[in-house]
């Protein structure tokens, strides 16, 4: 403290460095349960007969792990970073931002007992119970305030277009939390939604498609925004199409939900209203990837030497990619085979595994060496490596889904003409995916020993390094131009 | 008004607005104020200064 003269305004780069170790460390075991899972599909006595590590207990724990552990971690973590530099200001508070982290973590290390416990409200995503809900929601403001409270006592005029992108996704998962969680506790362990029926189904699915598109997209294309420009050190293709990008996300992606639920007890207009709207959504989707793939016009040539740059502009490729595949998906006609098979959970990792774990990926190695005083990571090659293990983990992980989604989606509606019988039962559809649920797994392996390399090359980085101090100069700009 | 008008109207608004924004965001007058701010998150690292624990620099650099 000494060295910093009261003109001087030193960045809270700590909680940045909490979140980043957390995030890198959930994303490990995240992906290893998922690894994990995904065997016991193959070889069902991997849960070792112990009720707590079936199936049914450990994929929640697996997507909890990954949102909100990993990808939540990333998020947080990021967008403090991100907003003290645009802001050219210190966060908010100090020790609020310290709350968040550490009820953040508490949050998951709950999730991580209760859910093999089996305790759980049967929401997807939203699985954990009311004690927990309540933590999250206070968490969750506690984030809001330090967040908004640094863009209120910002140093700049205007504020960067990355923070609009991490702010609506506060805001929209303070609203999406509050209300899909909404129960009544018949113990401390147990409690049942206020919404009844399709209600209920409309109400989560409201949640889930909005988490996904408020979480899993707005929130690291606020990612985007930052970290693409400087590491291809270039400024945004087009910062107006930014602009114009993120009204017309955030004004569509909220009437998009009724795609989960093609073909069920919700009204028939809703469902065709819900696919039209997932149709127009490609439209900014491709304008956002367009301009973070852009930003690097007329550098292509870095893409050759720089393994962070491949990790950011093959997310967003893969971003590209599975916002093509969504809206077609919603198109009922196309729902009618893809819901419910492999193909789903094929487009969700192209989603997760391509766009959110790279982008994320990629915004770490970028962040781990400048935390710790240091030029670059411990091994620049290891990234290299870690990329190509990883694009090769997703693709097989994806191309075997679609494969096997399209198969499963075939068999269930073929009928014999006959005399109108299924031609298939449900088992011989499951025994038809196993070659393509084992080509999952092995690409599960892949990703993992990317993941252990990355956690092995942060290790080095930070132990060769000193935490950083990073102060700014809290003259007034204009006065800290005259007197340069 | 009924649920139906309402909706009706509602979405035109939004409509026009989106119109506007894009307008706005594309209009002339606005160009210079926006490539500033793209380029603003590149001056950050000039007005800041880094330093690890200096002490420990220090001896590094003279050992
Ligand atoms: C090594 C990496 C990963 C592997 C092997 C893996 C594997 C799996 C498996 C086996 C399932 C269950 C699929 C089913 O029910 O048939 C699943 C579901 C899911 N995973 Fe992953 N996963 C990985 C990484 C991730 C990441 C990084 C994310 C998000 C950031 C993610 C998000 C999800 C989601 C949202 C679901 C639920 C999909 C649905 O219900 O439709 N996964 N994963
Ligand atoms: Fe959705």
């Amino acid at each position: 403290m000494s060295q910093i003269s009261p003109q001087q305004i030193e960045y809270n780069l700590k909680v940045v460095r909490q979140f980043t170790i957390a995030t890198v460390i959930w994303g490990l075991i995240g992906m290893a349960l998922g690894t994990w899972i995904a065997a016991q599909l193959v070889w069902p006595e991997l849960n070792f007969d112990i009720p707590w590590l079936t199936y049914s207990r450990l994929r929640p724990l697996h997507t909890n792990s990954v949102i909100f552990a990993f990808g939540t971690s990333a998020l947080m973590g990021t967008s403090f970073y991100i907003v003290q530099k645009t802001c050219r200001t210190k966060l908010f508070s100090d020790k609020l931002a310290a709350f968040v982290f550490w009820s953040w973590q508490t949050v998951i290390v709950l999730a991580v007992i209760t859910l093999p416990l089996g305790f759980t409200s049967s929401k997807e995503y939203a699985e954990l119970e009311w004690p927990i809900d309540i933590l999250i929601a206070l968490s969750w403001i506690a984030y809001l305030i330090v967040f908004f409270g640094t863009l209120v006592k910002r140093r700049t005029s205007h504020i960067y277009v990355a923070n609009w992108f991490y702010g609506s996704f506060i805001i929209v998962v303070a609203i999406l939390h509050i209300v899909n969680s909404m129960s009544v506790p018949v113990s401390f362990t147990k409690s049942y939604s206020i919404y009844a029926g399709a209600i209920d189904a409309m109400v989560q699915w409201w949640y889930g498609h909005n988490a996904v598109g408020f979480l899993l997209t707005a929130g690291f294309l606020g990612m985007m925004y930052y970290f693409v420009p400087k590491q291809a050190e270039r400024p945004v293709y087009s910062y107006r199409l930014s602009v114009v990008h993120f009204w017309a996300l955030i004004g569509l992606y909220i009437w998009a939900g009724p795609h989960h639920l093609h073909y069920t007890a919700l009204p028939d207009w809703t469902q065709s209203l819900g696919m039209v709207m997932s149709v127009i959504l490609f439209v900014p989707s491709w304008g956002g990837m367009i301009n973070g793939i852009m930003t690097l016009s007329g550098a292509w040539y870095k893409l050759k030497t720089d393994p962070i740059l491949r990790f950011l502009i093959v997310s967003l490729s893969f971003y590209g990619m599975s916002t093509f595949e969504g809206p077609m998906m919603s198109i009922k006609s196309v729902n009618a085979i893809s819901h419910y098979t492999d193909w789903t959970i094929g487009h969700v990792h192209s989603g997760a595994l391509g766009w959110v774990a790279m982008i994320t990926i990629g915004a770490m190695y970028y962040l781990i060496p400048r935390l710790w005083g240091q030029t670059q990571m411990h091994n620049v090659r290891w990234i290299n490596i870690h990329f190509w293990l990883h694009t090769i983990g997703v693709v097989l992980y994806i191309v075997a889904l679609w494969i096997s989604g399209v198969m499963q989606g075939l068999m269930w509606r073929a009928v014999n003409a006959e005399d109108g019988t299924l031609t298939y039962s449900f088992v011989e559809s499951v025994q038809a995916s196993y070659p393509f649920w084992f080509i999952r797994f092995v690409g599960g392996l892949f990703i993992v020993a990317g993941m252990l390399l990355m956690i092995w090359n942060m290790y080095r980085t930070i132990s060769a390094g000193k935490p950083t101090r990073e102060t700014i100069d809290a003259a007034p700009r204009e006065a800290a131009t005259q007197s340069a | 008004m009924d649920y139906i008008t309402w909706r009706s109207i509602y979405t035109v608004i939004v409509f026009v607005l989106f119109i506007g924004i894009a307008l706005w965001a594309f209009s002339r007058k606005r160009k210079k104020q926006f490539d500033e701010a793209a380029k603003s998150i590149f001056e950050e690292d000039e007005l800041s200064s880094t330093k690890q624990d200096n002490t420990k620099q220090e001896s590094k650099n003279n050992e």
